[in-house]
């Protein structure tokens, strides 16, 4: 399934009332400071503060992959496999936000979890997580979220198709998921080297929990959906999860309507695609008085970031939800799709800023 | 001080539109050199700047528990006054400057930031960013000129009140933050104008007595307290920290713009001001403080108040860096770069308070010998009406013109 109603990130667990008091108490003698101000400098993930996690080691998955070991703040609530998390890290200094795949295990003797990042070329995130990231670094979380999960009553078969990083999610599931009995992964690299946790699912195929299908596109070229489904005769029976870039995804769909089980297939989008650019116009932010002007090719987050506003921001895809903002009024256009959404004083429409360009002028409540 | 348009010999002068705009280019240039530079370096000086703050301000008041006893009197107090100078100067009024918004964390971000001050930091930074570094020495414009309080130019006519700027202008530096607080508030035009029941006023002014409140209650009650018997000390202790930083952080700003040779501009002059024409405003219009890396810090790098107010919203530690690069481009222009050591400018700042508390040209012709005739002049203006004010001034500016030329003969 795509994630596609508005999800905000989960609530802070609140205080305890006994913790409340005090603090409020404390932050007599702390003001204009909060007493948490102080108490970060000595226990960043303690219960109570913002979410927080520090890493803890780097594992080199491929040349351009890697999984980083974080301990999380006690405020942590498990995840669920096949869930992401956001996290924010400062890059040359500039908090900067992403969504990850977990794909640790649930239960982690050290009560650890862990994120699998691929390097992309020009991605200025992932490749500081993959190639620049020391023990030690503190990050900034947001409780796990996703519904690319599975029902609480697995499904008997299961086919999973990825690509790339897609698999991240996948092997989320399988390593907390032994009771699947049988499970096809469909997985498209470039390489043999190239296929991120390609030892962990090679000996999951070689002890026979899953079939694994390789495909090295370098050398053997794209897999279409037919392909896949003269690889996988009984696809029609199967549960199928299929997370990977917008183009495979959309084939699939394609191929799984026309087959008449689109309610079998559930998929998770790594980015948007840009079909429309609009206009453009002045974008106003009613609270903190700015205004910018934004063309129409260039999310309201990107053109607001550059002029200084400082923006809530999460996925920069689409998916999240964690950068959404009410549009008091005027006019933005989906980039994903060219829709057009528009508000007038007082309905308070929400709209996703990473992926709304401005279709004319428009007021946002910031 | 004169107005820059009406001087008999205009310091800029010299320079054709062209110079104002490549000065103007040249000047982008070095603001696009620190942009492009800004990283990890700077982000983790901030950083330490704060964590410093903390620790300094935690460890004097732990001290101050114990400030019954005259040494840790002493030391709190004085690490107490350090620390809320840096809060004030390095980290608060930069920060909300926005100068690290670049960095994009909530909890050093200029929206968010609040600082230990009368003035709640939304309304200080209406007054300060908006107006004065906008309107920076334009008389009429830019409020920071005398704060609304003081006679601050030559063209203002002189009235016997005036002879009392040098006291109230020291209460406002023992006061500091409260005169900061009510200028941000226009709490003399509001009155003046008859609004204090305007409700958005209204409004406004609650928030800054909520904000007082605040600051009170934990500097005169909440910390004396905790230090039980010791609670007349600590109070007095948080008290001279308070004093000690507002002198302070007067002494820094009056050096800003109020020594002698600094520029005014007149209202009419930025009328369709080109941006070239705006920079050169704020390098005739600032004055440094030349001093060691610590004064620095603790001027918050207002010591570069050239530098800052070219680019108010470059991180201060990249001022000291592009100093050099500014010093070398007035030399080119032949402009004067206008810089001294504190005790100079703070003594040059308060030397134009006095003069100007008394009429043109009376402090320029006394000396030790006419002293008691001087006196007498002054208290017939003092006391007499309008047009003895205007006959004995026309005797007083023709005594300066008579001096001077003498002086050049």
């Amino acid at each position: 399934m795509t994630a596609t109603a508005p999800r905000f990130p989960a609530a802070r667990p609140a205080l305890s009332g006994l913790r409340n008091r005090v603090m409020r108490l404390a932050e007599l003698a702390t003001t204009p400071l909060l007493p948490a101000d102080y108490l970060d400098m000595v226990s960043p993930l303690r219960a109570g503060a913002d979410l927080r996690g520090r890493i803890v080691a780097v594992h080199r998955e491929t040349r351009d992959a890697a999984t980083l070991v974080i301990r999380p703040g006690a405020d942590w609530q498990r995840h669920v496999p096949g869930q992401w998390v956001r996290i924010g890290i400062d890059v040359d200094g500039v908090r900067m936000w992403r969504a990850y795949s977990l794909t640790s295990h649930l239960d982690r003797p050290d009560g650890c979890i862990a994120i699998t990042v691929k390097a992309i070329p020009g991605g200025k995130v992932s490749n500081h997580l993959v190639h620049r990231t020391q023990p030690g670094t503190l990050v900034h979380l947001d409780q796990a979220t996703g519904e690319f999960v599975l029902p609480s009553q697995a499904p008997a078969k299961v086919l999973f198709v990825t690509a790339g990083s897609g698999i991240t999610p996948v092997i989320g599931i399988l390593r907390n998921h032994g009771e699947l009995a049988d499970v096809v992964v469909v997985h498209s690299a470039p390489t043999a080297d190239d296929v991120v946790f390609g030892t962990d699912l090679r000996e999951l195929a070689a002890a026979g929990r899953i079939r694994l299908v390789e495909q090295h596109t370098d050398t053997a070229g794209m897999l279409d959906a037919a392909a896949i489904a003269e690889l996988v005769p009984d696809l029609a029976e199967r549960a199928t999860w299929a997370c990977g870039p917008v183009g495979m995804l959309e084939a699939l769909e394609e191929h799984w309507s026309a087959a008449g089980i689109a309610d079998r297939l559930f998929t998770e989008r790594f980015r948007p695609t840009v079909l429309v650019a609009g206009e453009g116009g002045t974008v106003t932010f009613t609270e903190n008085g700015t205004s910018i002007e934004a063309d129409g090719a260039t999310p309201i987050l990107d053109a607001a970031e550059d002029a200084g506003v400082l923006m809530p921001s999460g996925c920069r895809m689409g998916i999240c939800y964690g950068c959404v903002l009410p549009l008091r009024e005027g006019a933005v256009r989906d980039l994903r799709n060219g829709e057009v959404t528009t508000a007038a004083p007082g309905d308070g429409v929400l709209i996703q800023t990473c992926v709304s360009a401005a279709a004319g002028a428009c007021a946002i409540d910031h | 001080m004169t107005a820059l348009q009406k001087k008999d010999v205009n310091p800029i002068a010299h320079l054709t539109p062209e110079d104002i705009e490549l000065i103007g280019k040249e000047l982008d240039e070095i603001r696009q050199g620190v942009v492009d530079s800004r990283g990890e370096a700077d982000a983790r000086y901030i950083r330490r700047v704060i964590d410093v703050h903390r620790k300094i301000e935690l460890g004097s008041r732990a001290v101050l528990l114990a400030s019954g006893f005259a040494p840790a009197w002493i030391v709190g107090t004085i690490g107490l006054s350090v620390a809320k100078i840096l809060e004030n100067m390095e980290i608060g009024h930069n920060i909300l400057h926005g100068q690290w918004d670049w960095m994009r964390d909530p909890k050093i971000h200029s929206t968010t930031w609040e600082w230990d001050m009368a003035s709640p930091a939304e309304q200080w930074k209406h007054s300060h960013n908006e107006l004065h570094h906008t309107y920076t020495n334009v008389i009429g414009k830019d409020n920071d000129l005398g704060y609304g309080i003081m006679r601050v130019d030559e063209d203002q006519p002189w009235q016997p009140f005036h002879l009392g700027q040098p006291l109230w202008s020291f209460v406002n530096a023992c006061f500091f933050e409260y005169g900061i607080a009510a200028y941000d508030l226009e709490l003399g035009a509001v009155i003046a104008k008859k609004q204090t029941g305007d409700p958005e006023f209204r409004a406004r002014a609650k928030a800054v007595l909520r904000k007082i409140g605040r600051q009170v209650r934990k500097d005169y009650v909440v910390h004396p307290l905790l230090s039980g018997p010791n609670f007349l000390s600590t109070l007095a202790a948080n008290f001279t920290a308070n004093i000690v930083r507002n002198l302070w952080s007067n002494s820094v700003i009056l050096c800003g713009h109020f020594p002698e040779g600094v520029e005014t501009f007149e209202k009419k002059s930025i009328d369709g001001e080109t941006r070239g024409e705006w920079y050169l405003r704020q390098m005739l219009g600032s004055a440094n403080i030349s001093g060691s890396k610590a004064m620095h810090i603790m001027t918050g790098n207002l010591s570069h108040q050239i530098e800052h107010h070219l680019f108010p919203d470059l991180p201060s530690n990249r001022y000291a860096e592009i100093a050099p690069k500014i010093r070398d481009l007035f030399d080119r222009y032949g402009l004067n770069y206008h810089t001294a050591p504190l005790p100079q400018q703070v003594g040059s700042a308060w030397h134009k308070i006095i003069r100007l508390s008394l009429p043109n040209g009376w402090l320029e012709l006394t000396n030790g010998r006419n002293l008691l005739p001087q006196l007498a002049v002054l208290y017939k203006m003092t006391t007499g009406g309008p047009k003895v004010r205007r006959t004995l001034q026309r005797k007083l500016t023709a005594g300066v013109r008579l001096t001077r030329a003498a002086a050049a003969a």
